[in-house]
């Protein structure tokens, strides 16, 4: 599977990504982020109606032979995880911007959008 | 990222790994596949069929000379006079304190002249050859660091034999026994061990005809398998890794190695390992809910504390498993242990060898 990185994503600096819509984001984490950790075969979910902040962890995947931490991009409280991935966690690696999404997140502050990247700045950070 | 590649060393099917698209990693000084197409894969190809590991980063050193078998009487943990020509033996390699400086095979090569090779792990080769060569004073021996002549392939899976098998021209050694056959137009040392648990053979052959029997298994349909499976193969069948299960602060008694531990034979650490009560046992488990354990992690027993030295997610068990150093009270199958998993407490259980069987 080729690199992939949708144009309609905000992206953070540690390999996360965010997709806006309204006060809802959904996060995940890109393409480079599961092609470095490999085939993911754990993912431990945050609590719904958990906080989470900008830059902090706020949970973990794990191929068979690393541990990795996930950034939140933005702040918020959790309102949906995926719990397919329990079951089902290599499709975070198959899909990782579309079945292998991790939380919804209501967010907190909308002025932290103008933080993340766009696409292009992702890909320069990549390069 | 820094190219590390100039210091790494590389095997002589390099090129082989890179273009099967293996992602390269350092291992021990080397630059090793971890993996081909990926670790699950690799692993269940193992399981079910057959894969090949290039482990030519593992050492070797030739013993010969008229004393060659009385020298390493006294140095490896295992009965070697009970080593017949063509066979193979797994010992350790101790300090006078019995801590342990390395798990080996050792073959006894045919010919008039007693002639042994042994094969160390690549992070100890060096410190293995200095070891033995330092204590050969006094015996009529040769020791060797034989390391640049081989290449070593690993074949493993149920249908390993019948793959090499199909390149050879003679048969195959039993397991635990050693045949020099040509393989693919190569002379190989042929020895029937492995490190996975499954049925295969182990394969020597000289560096430069390495390539030749890397092609010839794949073109049989044996599947490239990188040090990533190994290691998930070998934790499903509880064999030691060193610097994980195995360390100089850990004696073979206290690991689960005693029975290849031949005390009266007066090996170096036998005096300190004779009457030896441990207080830890090395134990596997297996996680009874989720989660995936790492070296390192705390474990808590009704009896005392512990800690994880291998663990990792199973791919035929399909959960956490590991290997955990326990007080002894806690070592029978069916206790129920905890592991700390970055803060996180995770139910477990000590399971019986091997984790994983057919």
């Amino acid at each position: 599977m080729a690199a992939e990185y949708p144009e309609d994503l905000k992206y953070h600096p540690e390999h996360d990504w965010a997709r806006i819509e309204g006060d809802v984001a959904t996060f995940g984490i890109t393409w480079y982020a599961q092609d470095a950790l490999g085939e993911v075969v754990f993912y431990d979910p945050p609590e719904v109606g958990a906080t989470v902040s900008k830059d902090q962890t706020y949970a973990e995947v794990e191929s068979v032979k690393a541990v990795s931490d996930v950034f939140a991009p933005l702040s918020g409280e959790i309102v949906e995880v995926n719990g397919a991935l329990t079951d089902a966690p290599e499709k975070i690696n198959s899909d990782p911007y579309g079945d292998g999404w991790l939380v919804k997140v209501r967010l907190s502050d909308q002025s932290e959008l103008e933080t993340l990247l766009d696409v292009a700045a992702y890909r320069d950070l990549l390069a | 990222m820094p190219s590390a590649a100039e210091t790494l060393r590389r095997t002589a099917l390099h090129d082989r790994h890179a273009a099967a698209g293996a992602r390269l990693v350092p291992f021990a000084g080397w630059e090793m596949p971890v993996q081909y197409e990926g670790v699950r894969q690799e692993h269940l190809a193992v399981r079910r069929h057959a894969g090949v590991f290039d482990v030519s980063h593992m050492g070797e050193v030739e013993t010969s000379g008229p004393d060659a078998e009385a020298f390493l009487q006294r140095l490896l943990s295992n009965d070697v006079t009970n080593l017949a020509e063509g066979g193979a033996q797994y010992s350790l390699l101790c300090r006078e304190d019995g801590g342990v400086l390395d798990d080996l095979f050792t073959y006894r090569l045919p010919g008039a002249q007693p002639r042994f090779l042994t094969v160390t792990n690549a992070s100890n080769h060096e410190r293995d050859f200095a070891w033995l060569a330092e204590h050969a004073e006094g015996f009529d021996v040769t020791v060797t660091d034989a390391a640049e002549r081989y290449a070593m392939l690993a074949v493993q899976g149920p249908e390993a034999r019948a793959a090499v098998a199909s390149l050879a021209d003679g048969e195959l050694p039993a397991r635990m026994r050693t045949a020099t056959l040509t393989v693919a137009g190569a002379e190989c040392l042929i020895c029937g061990t492995g490190y996975t648990g499954e049925d295969g053979v182990e394969v020597l052959v000289a560096p430069e005809q390495a390539a030749a029997v890397w092609d010839a298994l794949l073109a049989a349909g044996v599947t490239p398998a990188g040090l990533a499976a190994r290691d998930t193969l070998r934790l499903e069948a509880c064999f030691h890794l060193y610097g994980n299960d195995l360390s100089l602060d850990r004696n073979p008694i206290e690991a689960g190695l005693g029975w290849a531990c031949k005390l009266d034979t007066g090996f170096v650490g036998s005096e300190a390992l004779r009457g030896f009560e441990p207080a830890d046992a090395l134990v596997p488990f297996a996680f009874t809910g989720p989660g995936i354990p790492r070296q390192g992690n705390p474990v808590r027993t009704e009896y005392g504390d512990g800690v994880v030295t291998s663990g990792t997610m199973s791919p035929c068990l399909e959960v956490g498993i590991g290997m955990a150093y326990v007080p002894a009270a806690a070592a029978r199958p069916g206790t129920p242990i905890e592991v700390d998993v970055r803060g996180k407490p995770r139910a477990a259980e000590v399971r019986p060898k091997p984790l994983y069987k057919h």
